[in-house]
């Protein structure tokens, strides 16, 4: 899929997004609030046939986000998905695993290292923690030393 | 009287005896078919993530370059890639040549590693000993250009720390075409060996489909079909500048992925060749002094697949956020989809496909289970032998009698 035409589809799901960034010709950022993520990464992984490469967590000062990060091969564009999680008590996000099998182990990282639940997870296991650190602290949080 | 089912679970790890890396796989197991495998990793944790939030932009790279030996020149140009994003700065030339010869430098010493080690899993040691004796002076090479045979620690923010030396410009051409003619005739070797066909072809096949859901990279995704390569697809480096094909092949098995592999390592040795006779003139590095808030992705094509980093700034001296994506961690979890259904002898090469290279069988472990079959001491026996006859049909050879032997 060309930029151009990127683009124009983009604007199929801009009622879901909160903005659009782009910061050189190939890197691109959707921020999105996190119910509506789901439905964003859907479309661009079935719809526009995206590859999936990662998912980032990240502890801000006043929510949590997870950044979805997508590649367009044909053009080598980064179109990254920005979930804000406003609840910082009992944050908490739909996996997007089970129409996406490659998110498994990374949405299980960032439940082990933030704290955060994935709805719906298949298998929402201990991945990156040894069996004997303690519940309920998460390593990548900002209150954690370093 | 409760009831209990057994199923045997072969657990492959959790430390392997070839590879000095950690991981644990437990193959549930009917007669010799896998019938499901779980995974655990992570025994080789060290935080590199959270460690890169207290270091300064400029220490990083060293950091990043030890989160893998092999792949020690791949991560710290993804990190400085991910910085320049931000910054918006873009090297000189001869450093995007110097990073191109040393990352191709590093894919050949990789895959060469790889060619040697599924030779010896699947017990053909002869591969093993050329491969390995091939790669030797790769990094005897990349020693003379960086002082070191890994972690070569030459990239930073806005170019390169050493350059390659004019001087030794025609010694690096004589020895890449010494290697050249050595990785040729191995190639050919390789591929047209029939013990390495009935072993490889058919083998821990994975499907197109199945590799887009995993989202797998590199050469088990080019193996499958999907001709995706960062060099190619969002060029960095002086890759743009050169002559050079991406190999992909359609068939997914494990065969496809050794093509793919020992194809690339001769695309890789013609990069090299082309980018010494063509290296520009000039400095290697231009001074970045400070990193504005911001963030910015870098990727790179490491041997096994796509680099990736993500690195966030609030325009302090240390990021904010560091994440790194290294290729095993999406090619990995897709053994689900290549070795469920597959005998457990050729599950020990499927794992090692990927190239985290790992083999297995050393203890048999029998837990209570669901599974409601079960086999006794004869039925094995007798799936053994139909197993040995097929092979031997494959390959035509003359059946045996036991009062022949």
């Amino acid at each position: 899929m060309q930029q151009e035409e990127l683009k124009n589809r983009l604007s199929e799901v801009k009622d879901k997004l909160v903005g659009i960034e782009q910061t050189t010709d190939d890197r691109i950022y959707l921020s999105c609030e996190a119910k509506n993520a789901y439905g964003v990464t859907r479309f661009l992984f079935e719809d526009l046939a995206l590859r999936f490469v990662i998912a980032t967590g990240i502890d801000s000062d006043d929510c949590f986000e997870i950044l979805y990060h997508f590649s367009n091969d044909e053009t080598g564009c980064i179109i990254t998905v920005k979930a804000f999680i406003r609840n910082r008590e009992k944050p908490s996000i739909e996996s997007i695993t089970p129409f996406l099998p490659g998110a498994e182990w990374i949405e299980r990282e960032i439940h082990d290292l933030f704290g955060i639940n994935f709805e719906n997870h298949p298998n929402l296991r201990r991945l990156i923690l040894a069996d004997n650190w303690p519940e309920g602290v998460y390593p990548l949080r900002k209150e954690v030393k370093k | 009287m409760k009831k209990t089912v057994q199923k045997p679970i072969l657990a492959v790890g959790p430390f392997h005896p070839l590879q000095e890396e950690m991981e644990f796989f437990q193959l549930t197991l009917d007669g010799e078919i896998v019938t499901d495998i779980d995974m655990r990793i992570s025994y080789n944790h060290r935080g590199i993530e959270k460690i890169s939030e207290t270091l300064q932009f400029d220490q990083v790279p060293f950091l990043v370059s030890r989160v893998c030996g092999i792949c020690s020149a791949s991560h710290p140009l993804a990190y400085v890639q991910a910085v320049e994003d931000i910054v918006g700065v873009q090297p000189p030339e001869r450093a995007l040549y110097v990073r191109t010869i040393i990352n191709e430098l590093e894919r050949i010493h990789s895959h060469m590693l790889w060619v040697g080690l599924a030779g010896h899993f699947i017990g053909y040691d002869t591969v093993f000993m050329w491969a390995w004796k091939y790669r030797e002076p790769v990094l005897d090479l990349l020693e003379e250009i960086t002082g070191n045979r890994n972690n070569y620690g030459n990239v930073k923010v806005g170019g390169c720390r050493e350059d390659i030396q004019d001087e030794i410009i025609p010694k690096m051409l004589k020895d890449i075409d010494l290697l050249e003619q050595k990785v040729e005739m191995l190639t050919k070797a390789v591929l047209d060996d029939p013990v390495l066909h009935v072993r490889l072809k058919g083998v821990g096949i994975l499907s197109k489909e199945d590799a887009i859901a995993y989202a797998v990279a590199g050469p088990t995704a080019r193996g499958s079909g999907i001709d995706i390569d960062v060099r190619h697809d969002d060029p960095y480096a002086a890759y743009s500048d050169l002559d050079w094909n991406v190999i992909s092949q359609p068939e997914g098995d494990v065969f496809a992925k050794a093509v793919v592999r020992l194809l690339e390592t001769l695309e890789a040795v013609k990069m090299i060749k082309e980018a010494l006779n063509k290296l520009p003139k000039g400095p290697v590095a231009i001074e970045v002094k400070e990193i504005p808030p911001g963030e910015g992705c870098g990727r790179v094509e490491a041997p096994r697949g796509e680099n990736f980093h993500y690195v966030r700034s609030d325009g302090g001296n240390r990021p904010i956020r560091h994440k790194i994506r290294a290729p095993s961690y999406v090619n990995v979890p897709s053994f689900r989809a290549s070795c469920i259904g597959q005998h457990i002898a050729d599950v020990t090469i499927t794992l090692a496909a990927v190239d985290p290279c790992y083999s297995c069988t050393e203890r048999l472990a029998v837990v209570d289970g669901h599974n409601n079959v079960s086999h006794d001491y004869e039925t094995l026996l007798r799936m053994s032998r139909e197993k040995t006859a097929r092979i031997q049909k494959e390959i035509g050879a003359p059946e045996l009698k036991l009062e022949d032997l």
